[in-house]
């Protein structure tokens, strides 16, 4: 299931503002690469153009290749409603549909493309997406009420168990936890490592003790300066970044040394 | 390996944007594109209709304050906009003179002075004033408020009736243009109440606090912070206030006495208003006579779109000034 | 030394700490002084009135209100301070404002209540006009209520696919120069009065049907004209107000931006969406001048076919009423009195329609429901 990111030579634009500028890296399968970095350098950006979300924005382009295994995402005849299908994101807030119950919320991805399945078979998808979430057993008594209703961490569990209901091949992180509270974080961090067995999972945080508890490799994004490009630092195991990053600057960030 | 590549290629289905996406983004933009061309239709329709009268009328259309637009045996076509242009603009200014102070203070009272859950019910009220169809308004001044405004006219022109406005003698009826203008206010005062309401509640409490802490008593807050920055909204609910009382027919058309002149004065019968003409006219109007009265609706529809222009241009200002 | 002492009219100044803080205690008019002063003024000028022999409750009020804003500010002047004086003094013309307001509604809604009552029975609501003639104590609005239900109805069905495509278009779609466009042009329409609407379909009609030509299809399609834009208007407020990160939870999904719309934006706005229509139904039903010029005012028959000539209407038929007060003394009374009785069923079927719009907004907005 799980699938290679290769990134070579990526720039990201907001009409003619460069937001990110040369990336190039590999995000390697069953593995959990985190993003790190300060607020603005351009890594939820980057994170987004992974599975063309940005395009959503207007104004927003890419020059660069980025690769699932063997496919060019941004070839013109590749349909990014297909890209996205291949890699699920979960976002920085919770967003659950309001007018779908939980157990709707958990199909949604077939359900708003109207695929038909039977009872049965969306009763399993259901129950395998919660369970992998590890929100199987508080919601399985209530799986009709509104998915509104639950915690802001359940929540968040119910939109990865969502994410996960489609098979992707890549799941993306867009600062999961920064809205939840720590227990609720812990439960997240969980589900991560777990998830990393069958999935390729991209996470961008804030909190560098995460991101060092959670993350088999990290990248480092920060900016040359105000109104330039962000750019990607360095990359590499989580252990080393952490412990002897080849960069000053690196070095200088995850000391709290800035700039 | 080559399996596992050629499956994933399978997996993700390349091509072309999707049917459902191009049918139903230009269903939307149909939809927009149909809504100019209502208007379109709207402006073409009423100048191609209105030719042929304008073409047969012998007297001039801006400045005549004839009507007799059917030719009839030795009857030429003579008709003009100009009284009715006159009445329209004078009956709107009425309105807008006696609503705008009390919308004002109503918007001050709902937002600055009333308890908070009586001002709930207030805005609910003001709205309800603006839901009352116009040919109940009509119907309520006809039979019953020009009746109650007698005594007041009697009034006005005993001892105002120096003022070439409240010269006597008083229209026995009551069916006269300060009648229609009393009722045209009482049907903006809503718009315009609302308007001054939404920008009275957005002065940012920092300027209010600032007036508070130095000192000052309310009135001086409200005159300090409140009315400077709330102005040009209550300028453009005024306008738009305006466009609606240059609009208004039934009301118009039900309460003042049929009849076509420039008149000054507004105790007695004697001037019109376009849209009212309109109505009264039509059912009776036939060939030129339809046409005419579709050229009048013209200079009407003219009228109220430099008035609405101007409104939304003031409030737009305000707009990017608060951004 | 007393420290509960404050705050009192009473000008006379302590030692200690009253003397220390001087400048806190000003002199002040108690809380209950202006609705007292205006209880006095209005007893007083009522009295006046009496013994004149002219009282009118409404001239009263007026003196009354008057003496009041003279005497509260004379009083604080002297009292308190001039600063203060002008502060009691405008607060005390809004609230003048406020119930200058209030007057006009309750005079219409109980005029409008009592007069209507007369005649607002269920024979009223239940029979036509056809072969009633004016002298008749007889007849009633059901043909009204029918038109009113075909040509809003068929208004309601032409103005909401193109309104509400159209606020999709420019909240979902829309750049640039069209964008632009429409949100102008529908600003435009929406200072289109209403009489000019009923010009339109006037020529329009002459151009394709040729003249005269009067039905409720005419009536319905210049409804649309000023039912139109206020649909767009409100359905792009709420359209606006569907969270962006429901539009990208779904296209993480691999929904299509079409499929987004119909299936997420769509329901998540449906309350706001249909409290919207439903207010502007509520515009337009009372809607009369255009309904003369292009439904005609000589329908006094049932009938529920938009293309079969005139059609009656709730207000047309007030305004057609009023037209006979004229009339013989007899004719003219029960004219009155039916216009009073449809003006007050015009009233309360927008009533219904504000109700039904409220009660939507509050039972069926996403995030109140289980």
């Amino acid at each position: 299931m799980a699938k290679r990111i290769d990134v070579s030579d990526l720039n990201v634009y907001y009409g003619d503002f460069k937001a990110v500028e040369d990336v190039t890296m590999t995000i390697e399968p069953r593995s959990v690469t985190a993003f790190i970095g300060s607020s603005g350098c351009g890594k939820s950006t980057f994170l987004r153009t992974l599975n063309r979300m940005h395009e959503v924005t207007p104004g927003a382009r890419v020059q660069g290749k980025v690769m699932l295994d063997n496919l060019d995402v941004y070839d013109p005849s590749v349909d990014p409603v297909a890209v996205r299908r291949e890699i699920g994101m979960v976002f920085q807030r919770a967003n659950p549909f309001p007018t779908m119950s939980i157990y709707d919320n958990v199909i949604a991805g077939a359900k708003l493309n109207n695929q038909r399945m039977s009872k049965r078979r969306a009763d399993e998808i259901v129950e395998r997406s919660l369970r992998d979430a590890n929100l199987w057993e508080e919601v399985k008594d209530r799986l009709h009420k509104p998915g509104a209703g639950l915690s802001g961490g359940q929540q968040q569990r119910l939109c990865i168990a969502r994410a996960t209901a489609v098979e992707p091949a890549v799941l993306l992180m867009d600062e999961p936890c920064s809205a939840l509270d720590p227990i609720s974080t812990l439960a997240i961090e969980d589900l991560i490592a777990k998830l990393k067995e069958n999935y390729t999972i991209v996470i961008v945080t804030h909190n560098m003790q995460q991101a060092a508890r959670v993350s088999d490799r990290t990248a480092f994004f920060n900016l040359a300066g105000t109104g330039q490009p962000g750019r990607l630092i360095e990359m590499g195991d989580t252990n080393k970044i952490f412990t002897k990053p080849d960069q000053k600057e690196t070095e200088n960030y995850i000391t709290g040394r800035f700039g | 390996m080559t399996t596992t590549d050629s499956s994933t290629t399978a997996e993700v289905p390349k091509g072309r944007r999707r049917l459902g996406d191009i049918a139903f983004a230009n269903t939307a933009r149909g939809a927009g594109l149909l809504i100019l061309a209502i208007l379109a239709g709207v402006a073409i329709f009423l100048v191609v209709q209105s030719l042929s009268s304008l073409t047969a009328n012998e007297a001039n259309f801006f400045t005549s304050t004839e009507w007799s637009p059917e030719s009839g045996p030795g009857d030429a076509v003579r008709f003009g906009v100009a009284s009715l242009a006159f009445g329209t603009v004078l009956a709107a200014a009425i309105a807008l003179v006696l609503a705008t102070p009390v919308a004002i203070g109503i918007a001050l009272f709902i937002v600055y002075y009333a308890p908070r859950r009586l001002a709930a019910l207030l805005g609910y009220l003001v709205d309800l004033l603006a839901a009352i169809p116009s040919v109940v308004y009509g119907l309520w001044g006809l039979v019953y408020l020009v009746d109650q405004l007698q005594p007041i006219y009697r009034f006005l022109a005993a001892y105002l009736g120096w003022i070439p406005l409240f010269a006597g003698p008083v229209s026995t009826t009551g069916r006269t243009m300060l009648s229609a203008g009393i009722v045209l206010a009482v049907m903006i005062l809503p718009i315009i109440t609302a308007m001054s309401r939404d920008v009275f509640a957005q002065v940012p409490q920092a300027h209010r606090e600032a007036a508070l802490a130095l000192g000052a008593t309310r009135w001086e807050m409200i005159r300090t912070a409140v009315l400077p920055f709330g102005r040009p909204g209550v300028i453009g609910g005024a306008m738009l206030g305006m466009g609606r009382a240059l609009g208004e027919t039934m009301a118009v058309a039900m309460i003042l006495s049929p009849s076509i002149a420039i008149s000054f004065n507004l105790l007695q019968s004697g001037n019109q208003t376009i849209a009212a003409h309109i109505a009264l006219q039509y059912p009776e109007a036939t060939g030129t006579g339809v046409s005419a009265l579709i050229a009048i609706g013209l200079v009407l529809f003219a009228i109220t779109l430099v008035v609405n222009m101007a409104a939304r241009f003031v409030v737009s200002r305000r707009k990017e000034f608060t951004e | 030394m007393t420290t509960t002492t404050q705050r009192t009219a009473s000008g006379s100044s302590g030692e200690g700490p009253r003397t220390e803080n001087q400048g806190f205690y000003t002199r002040q008019l108690p809380k209950y002084f202006p609705a007292a002063l205006l209880a006095i003024c209005a007893v007083v000028v009522s009295a006046v009135f009496a013994l004149l022999g002219a009282f009118h409750p409404v001239p009263v009020a007026v003196v009354a209100a008057l003496l009041y804003l003279v005497a509260i500010t004379v009083s604080s002047a002297v009292i308190e301070n001039s600063r203060r004086a002008k502060d009691r003094l405008v607060t005390g013309i809004v609230y003048c404002c406020f119930a200058i307001a209030v007057v006009p509604l309750v005079s219409l809604l109980s005029t409008v209540v009592v007069y209507g009552l007369e005649r607002f029975n269920l024979y009223f609501l239940s029979v036509s006009m056809n072969g009633v003639i004016p002298s008749m104590d007889a007849g009633g609005v059901y043909h009204a209520i029918v038109g009113t239900l075909v040509i809003t109805g068929l208004a309601t069905l032409i103005s909401v696919p193109i309104g509400l495509m159209t606020a999709i278009y420019v909240v979902e779609y829309g750049r640039g120069r069209l964008k632009q466009a429409i949100t102008f042009f529908v600003d435009v329409m929406t200072g289109i009065p209403s009489i000019v609407a009923g010009l339109f379909v006037v020529a329009l009609w002459m151009m394709v049907f040729g003249p005269g030509q009067t039905n409720g299809l005419a009536g319905a399609v210049a409804l649309s004209v000023l039912m139109i834009p206020v649909v767009v208007r409100s359905s792009e407020e709420m359209l606006r107000l569907v969270p962006n990160e429901l539009r990208e939870a779904s296209y993480a999904l691999g929904v299509p931006k079409w499929l987004t719309i119909v299936k997420v934006v769509l329901p998540t706005a449906v309350a706001g969406l249909t409290t919207g229509i439903i207010l502007a139904l509520a515009r337009v039903i009372g809607e009369t001048a255009p309904l003369i010029l292009t439904a005609g005012m000589a329908s006094t028959r049932i009938q529920a076919n938009p293309l079969d000539g005139d059609m009656m209407t709730l207000p047309v038929f007030i305004y057609q009423q009023v037209g006979n007060l004229g009339l013989s003394a007899e004719a003219g009374a029960y004219a009155e009195e039916r216009a009073w009785a449809a003006a007050l069923t015009l009233i309360l079927v927008v009533m219904l329609l504000f109700l039904t719009a409220r009660l939507v907004s509050r039972f069926f907005s996403p995030n109140s429901r289980g």
